[in-house]
């Protein structure tokens, strides 16, 4: 395929494959990335967030002309049940700021641009190739890739494997173990349009503001999982996931799920008029730290998605990926500048960045997580959302009850909904689990 | 069955969303196929209500059959069948497969 050697090869254009790939070419590696997807984007699915952090450290000037919808200038957590949801909004003119910290985008446009950054740094990317094999010499060590293309073999000193969420090189290479099903969410995802001014006056927004909803609560089925709604300039993302394990377990369709999502009473409204013009469907990892595989071997290693870099609790995603990207790119130059082969020895440099940047000091935070929803996912996406609304509904309707006795009220519904036992150790846990 | 439980919604069908969709075919070679057995497993016959493009149905004699045209390639039934290895799975050929517009 190409017969000169690199010094890296990067296994997918996404997010992390990207930054790994810009990171290494600004500091004179030469480097071969491969792409399945007919352009960069095309494979890639994100909700989509970006936060300008984790891309400033890599292209500081992006703002000047990449693809970006909307900054972010509020914050709505909902909970939600049938017909109520019960909110908690931020929303500060202090977002409108030089240099926003986060914006909506459209992941394949964005990616589109990213990737041309990247092919203007000097990188060799190749699109519409599939790797399906990791070459290795008599002792091991990854030296290359295998392609779906005719003679398509490269080889590189290390191989970058930013494969995504459902990167198949490194599962069947046994560098990691198949996700299983109750460590991802399936998302699925619409994209509908609307012109700029009545997405403007429907969220009360003006210029290049924008909104994000982050939703959950009986939406979701007793299945543990959440549910968004970001505006972009001209369309607005809707989207839901649950852990597959739960859609396995209970035999609801994701794409019903969804319906009932943009069906519901506060929903609707924010949606109507709009077209469809797309349906998109993906994995998101959500088992936290005690689910990142291990990151790096003689002659590979794994950012991104791949290596399970998300927190679900935040729900970041690209930040992870773009900041894994750039930490192995940048131990990988700072291997070759010493004249050290990327053996896993040398390279528990990377697994040493690492930990010393925020990507693994907010995963191990929240380490304990995942296990505290699954075991709690009836009370969390069912008891609870229902408890809240219902007391907020007791509060504010105006009924001639008197004030004390609707706080009686309030109060006996959450005993009688889950013991005093019970929630104080559902408080005692998610604290614990939060700390 | 969901579909109805929240307001009332009328299911939706998932070929209208599908349809939405630019997809690049490789024809006659499908990327993800099915392995002849007896008895499908619970995973796999979950799979004809996970499977977020409804590539998987439930023949008359209890088969499972997929038809991955309209398939996103997210995987999901890959991870559901990994422990019964009943299924398959390949990425499309370069450039085949889904083609995301926004993604």
């Amino acid at each position: 395929m190409i017969e000169q050697k690199f010094d890296a090869i990067v296994v997918g254009a996404g997010a992390s494959g990207n930054a790994a790939a810009l990171t290494m070419a600004k500091l004179g590696l030469k480097v071969l990335q491969l792409e399945r997807g007919e352009y960069p984007g095309s494979k890639n699915v994100q909700g989509a967030i970006l936060y300008a952090d984790a891309l400033e450290k890599i292209i500081p000037d992006f703002r000047d002309d990449a693809p970006l919808e909307r900054h972010v200038i509020e914050q709505r957590m909902w909970t939600m049940t049938e017909s109520s949801h019960v909110g908690m909004h931020y929303r500060s003119d202090d977002f409108n700021e030089e240099r926003p910290n986060r914006y909506t985008i459209v992941r394949a446009q964005f990616d589109k641009w990213f990737s041309r950054k990247v092919r203007d740094a000097g990188v060799t990317l190749l699109c519409e190739t599939t790797v399906t094999e990791l070459i290795r010499d008599a002792r091991g060590r990854v030296i290359g890739v295998r392609t779906d293309r005719a003679d398509g073999i490269a080889f590189a000193d290390v191989v970058l494997l930013a494969e995504g969420v459902n990167g198949l090189v490194g599962q069947r290479s046994g560098l990691r173990p198949v996700v299983t099903p109750e460590s991802v969410a399936l998302a699925v995802k619409e994209m509908h349009f609307l012109p700029r001014e009545v997405i403007d006056e429907r969220f009360n927004l003006q210029g290049n503001e924008g909104v994000v909803i982050e939703a959950m609560g009986t939406i979701t089925n007793g299945m543990t999982g959440t549910a968004f709604l970001y505006t972009n300039g001209e369309s607005i993302s809707v989207g839901i996931g649950c852990i597959v394990a739960d859609f396995e377990g209970t035999g609801q369709t994701p794409y019903g799920l969804l319906e009932s999502f943009k069906n519901h009473p506060s929903i609707k409204p924010l949606l109507a008029g709009s077209e469809c013009k797309e349906y998109a469907a993906h994995l998101i990892p959500e088992g936290g730290y005690k689910a990142i595989p291990q990151l790096y071997g003689d002659g590979w290693l794994v950012v991104g998605d791949a290596g399970q870099f998300v927190n679900a609790v935040h729900r970041e995603g690209s930040n992870l990926a773009m900041t894994t990207g750039r930490i192995a790119g940048e131990t990988i130059a700072w291997l070759k500048t010493r004249r050290d082969p990327a053996t896993a020895a040398n390279l528990t440099e990377y697994q040493r960045r690492l930990e010393a940047s925020f990507v693994m000091k907010d995963l191990k935070k929240y380490k304990n997580i995942p296990d505290f929803l699954h075991k709690r996912a009836g009370q969390v996406f069912g008891l609870y959302p229902r408890l809240i609304t219902a007391a907020a509904q007791t509060w504010f309707r105006v009924d001639g009850k008197d004030k004390r006795a609707k706080e009686a009220e309030i109060f006996k519904s959450f005993r009688a909904g889950r013991s005093l036992f019970g929630l104080l150790g559902d408080a005692f846990k998610l604290a614990r689990a939060w700390r | 069955m969901n579909a109805t439980v929240n307001n009332g919604a009328a299911a939706p069908k998932v070929e209208e969303k599908l349809f939405q969709n630019r997809y690049l075919v490789d024809a006659g070679r499908p990327h993800i196929t099915i392995k002849a057995g007896d008895t499908p497993s619970a995973a796999l016959r979950s799979l004809v209500t996970t499977c977020p493009a409804g590539c998987y149905s439930l023949t008359d004699k209890g088969q499972v059959e997929i038809a991955a045209d309209g398939c996103m390639e997210c995987g999901t039934c890959r991870v559901v069948t990994a422990k019964t290895g009943e299924i398959e799975w390949h990425y499309p050929r370069g450039g085949y497969g889904i083609l995301y517009k926004f993604g």
